[in-house]
């Protein structure tokens, strides 16, 4: 039951990442990466991480992929359309470019074909070991306060920068005033 | 109830790998090769936690987990407005015809 469940989630992650690569409109793959994020939360679930899942669905799902999908709506430009064709008849749809496919792939199996040959060749004596199903909020908090303490205002400081950092990028003023537009 | 197998989280892990690597190096649209990053990013993490569950007095990998998703949202963020600056200045977002340097 729990290894059908396991599949399950599998698939959806691997077929959404694949969806990813597939289509070429890139709201459709941001989407995608929607059900292969939530994918990946699910499995976390399984590897009792119900934490760090409940943590992937809230920054990934509701903070970077909106971030994305701002993103890719604010760097669109709709081409130039003749005034005949009317504004419902124009198309909508964003798309990328591709590489040639040929060695994007080639060297994406051929890592695929090294690791599996890896796995399947190693034996982890750790796994033979029964994991326990516990929740790990407890120890997760204990641990941010006591053994990662200093990580932890590190990253607090890193999303402080962060935070100014984008927001000065990101501001509309032209603070050079000799860029030459192109 | 009987646990997963952990070998296939990794297996599943390497195969999220691989398309993720896949996905940078093939699109040529900014935000995609970002998403291919993100789907990277989410397979490492998939591997920590795999091997977390067998460590449970201190889950040092799921703490590497968190740290990976703070520095990861921090990296989107920058990397965005860092986009949106590109698209300003050429306006396009293609990496491929981003090539100042060359002519």
């Amino acid at each position: 039951m729990l290894n059908l469940i396991f599949y399950a989630f599998a698939a959806l992650t691997l077929g959404g990442s694949l969806a990813v690569l597939l289509t070429r409109n890139v709201m459709y793959s941001a989407f995608f990466l929607l059900l292969s994020l939530l994918g990946v939360a699910a499995l976390f679930v399984l590897a009792s991480a119900d934490l760090l899942a409940v943590a992937q669905v809230m920054i990934y799902v509701g903070g970077v992929l909106v971030l994305v999908i701002f993103g890719v709506m604010l760097t669109h430009k709709p081409k130039p359309q003749p005034d005949t064709v009317p504004q419902a008849a124009r198309p909508n749809h964003i798309l990328t470019q591709h590489r040639a496919w040929l060695w994007p792939l080639l060297v994406a199996a051929g890592l695929f074909t090294a690791f599996y040959s890896l796995l399947s060749r190693t034996h982890f004596s750790l796994f033979e070991k029964r994991a326990p199903f516990q929740t790990s909020v407890d120890t997760i908090g204990k641990q941010l306060m006591t053994e990662y303490i200093i990580p932890f205002e590190i990253a607090g400081i890193l999303l402080l920068a962060a935070l100014v950092g984008a927001a000065y990028l990101s501001s509309q003023n032209d603070r050079t005033n000799d860029r030459q537009p192109r | 109830m009987q646990a997963i197998t952990p070998g296939l989280y990794l297996l599943v892990a390497a195969a999220l790998f691989s398309i993720g690597l896949a996905i940078v190096l093939l699109k040529r649209h900014a935000i995609v090769v970002l998403m291919g990053v993100e789907l990277m990013l989410n397979a490492v993490n998939l591997n920590l936690v795999a091997f977390s569950q067998y460590d449970p007095v201190r889950l040092q990998g799921q703490m590497m987990t968190l740290f990976v998703m703070v520095v990861a949202a921090a990296e989107a963020a920058i990397a965005l407005a860092i986009v949106l600056q590109v698209y300003r200045h050429f306006r396009t977002v293609q990496l491929d015809e981003i090539s100042e340097l060359k002519q």
